[in-house]
């Protein structure tokens, strides 16, 4: 089977992001980009199932400026086989990425997409959901497990009250959950490898998708600041301060 | 402006974000219908109607909506969607899961986890886990958004609304049910409690968890974790407090052996009282936290369940 992961580059996980003083947007000049953490998760879902003997062939896809081939490098150095980039140097939504995405399932016939649940810097939570819509297949949203069966894959599902297990026919789409799996570090032999690996680009403004969106970012600010830090000696200091000063308990 | 709202429910019940939901709505317009979706769920139609402002309750009550697939439940909301300006679900795992779907069926834009309304078409989102807040306006007709209902205040319950059954049955061979795993709790749910008492990796262990049982019940408090304690299988998913876990503002919110990672702090920040109990004075949780108290949790945590 083929398995189609998009990765997405993002700050990296360990960066608390800055607003900018113009209130444009957030600031991203010098800071550390990385494979979206979800995206992690379904590149090392994806690599496990071959590993399994289930998948045969794993390929990377990546939107963005030229930068996201490192990406999508460092994606083929965990064992992706192949690599696209849609290139473009658009500030894409959701929608536009599904779409663009849906042109590459449509191309490339996956059996699976694997995708994150969540990028970590718009914290959407929309791209694998639309694409399962564009493309008609089943969603399993927030997986903790995924199994492949004969023609359907069952994912087990993190929801609010608990876990959920549904059955898909494939192809089909699949978002990924922390729980899912830990994904590997790359090695250095792994990595010069990669390098060899093939990395198609495309132009996305080929593809025939309407890339304008319809939301505009008016404007982007810091969140209120709270006024912590204060400390209590003991327990009893505690408990009388939450009864008498913050009045939150009997 | 014609607004409706997909209602939260587990086919018995109607949940608290429903009626938020219907308070962020009345900022968009006065024509706010609510939507159940599900299977045998009358009472929660009753219950809807109740909320004030809400026009009419239109319910789809068919077994094909009993697990509420994204794959129905997208394609059934995706039809009505025509008679409406504004589609709003909770920002809940099930509204996660099937609004997407809806906006790209519509060949709109979703805007995820609102917390203000500017204006009709002017929406407040935070990004980057909280540590920045998007102001956002669409174009679409057809405003699809998901809400975080932590954010509104609830709707009064005073009403008495027409409840409507609508028979649209929308099945498919994509997906199906297997089986759910639902934790049993007699607490009140993590997102609709007033007081929420978490641990961390410093629990050490599932057991230590039950030092928290004797203070939850004093407080009537539901019980979290950090993604630490999830991972490490102290505790079950659906505990989880955090930017990729649930969202939380109650009234007052005690971390327990819990760093303070902006990830756990994107889900509890905006909680009224932040209490810190944490034996490094260093933890990050400090610096966010009304009353810290630097300690090990192993002799605090009975000393306050006595002094409560
Ligand atoms: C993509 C992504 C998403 C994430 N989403 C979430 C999320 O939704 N929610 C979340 O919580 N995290 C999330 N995380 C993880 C987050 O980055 C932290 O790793 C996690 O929150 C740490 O949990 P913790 O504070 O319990 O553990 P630690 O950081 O290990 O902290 C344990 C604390 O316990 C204290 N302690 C230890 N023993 C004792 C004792 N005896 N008495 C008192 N104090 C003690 C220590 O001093 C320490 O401060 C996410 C990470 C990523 C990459």
């Amino acid at each position: 089977m083929k398995i189609l992961v998009p990765v997405k580059r993002a700050i990296d996980y360990n960066v608390k992001v800055k607003v900018k003083a113009d209130q444009s947007n957030v600031d991203l000049a010098n800071v550390k980009m990385s494979i979206n953490p979800f995206c992690e998760i379904a590149v090392e879902e994806a690599i496990r199932l071959k590993e399994a003997g289930i998948a045969t062939e794993i390929v990377i896809v990546s939107i963005g400026p030229a930068v996201c081939v490192e990406q999508i490098r460092t994606a083929l150095a965990l064992g992706g086989d192949r690599g696209i980039h849609i290139a473009t140097d658009l500030d894409l939504d959701s929608l536009q990425i599904a779409k663009l995405l849906h042109t590459v399932v449509v191309k490339e016939s996956p059996d699976l997409v694997i995708l994150g649940k969540q990028a970590i810097d718009s914290d959407n939570n929309q791209t694998g959901q639309m694409l399962a819509a564009l493309s008609n297949m089943g969603q399993g949203t927030f997986a903790s497990k995924v199994v492949v069966e004969e023609n359907m894959v069952a994912v087990t599902r993190e929801i609010d009250g608990g876990l959920q297990t549904v059955k898909l026919s494939l192809p089909a789409i699949v978002t990924t959950d922390l729980r899912l799996n830990e994904p590997r570090y790359a090695s250095l032999p792994n990595i010069m490898k990669a390098k060899r690996k093939p990395v198609e680009t495309i132009a996305a403004d080929s593809l025939s998708v309407a890339l304008a969106s319809s939301v505009k970012l008016i404007k982007v600010m810091s969140p209120a600041q709270r006024v912590g830090g204060a400390k209590v000696a003991d327990v009893n200091e505690l408990v009388a301060k939450l009864r008498t000063e913050a009045k939150v308990i009997a | 402006m014609s607004i409706l709202i997909y209602a939260e429910h587990d086919n018995t019940e109607l949940k608290s974000e429903t009626a938020k939901l219907v308070h962020a709505a009345q900022q968009l317009g006065s024509e706010i219908n609510v939507l159940v979706a599900g299977y045998q769920c009358a009472e929660v139609a009753q219950a809807a109607a109740q909320i004030a402002g809400v026009n009419q309750v239109l319910v789809a009550d068919n077994a094909v909506y009993t697990h509420q697939m994204a794959e129905n439940i997208a394609s059934l909301v995706s039809e009505l969607a025509v008679d409406y300006s504004h589609i709003l679900a909770a920002a809940t795992t099930t509204g996660k899961n099937f609004m997407p779907r809806v906006a790209a069926l519509n060949d709109v834009a979703q805007i995820s986890d609102i917390i203000a309304v500017e204006s009709a078409d002017t929406f407040v989102r935070p990004i980057y886990a909280g540590n920045a807040i998007a102001t956002v306006q669409s174009s679409d007709a057809l405003k699809v958004l998901t809400v975080r209902a932590s954010a509104f205040d609830a709707a009064e319950l005073d009403n008495d609304a027409p409840v409507q059954n609508i028979d649209l049955v929308h099945d498919n061979t994509l997906a199906s049910f297997v089986d759910a795993e639902l934790t049993v709790s007699e607490r009140p749910e993590l997102t609709a409690a007033d007081v929420i008492i978490s641990g961390g990796r410093g629990m050490q262990n599932g057991d230590n968890f039950a030092l928290l049982n004797g203070i939850a019940d004093k407080l009537g408090a539901a019980i979290g974790a950090s993604r630490a304690a999830v991972d490490a299988g102290f505790v079950p998913n659906d505990m989880q407090v955090g930017q990729t876990g649930k969202i939380v503002a109650p009234n007052l919110y005690i971390a327990v052996g819990i760093s303070g990672a902006i990830q756990h702090l994107a889900g509890m920040k905006d909680s009224k009282i932040i209490v810190a109990i944490n034996k490094d004075e260093e933890a990050p949780i400090f610096q966010i936290a009304d009353y810290g108290l630097v300690g090990d949790l192993f002799d605090i945590l009975p000393e306050l369940e006595a002094a409560l």
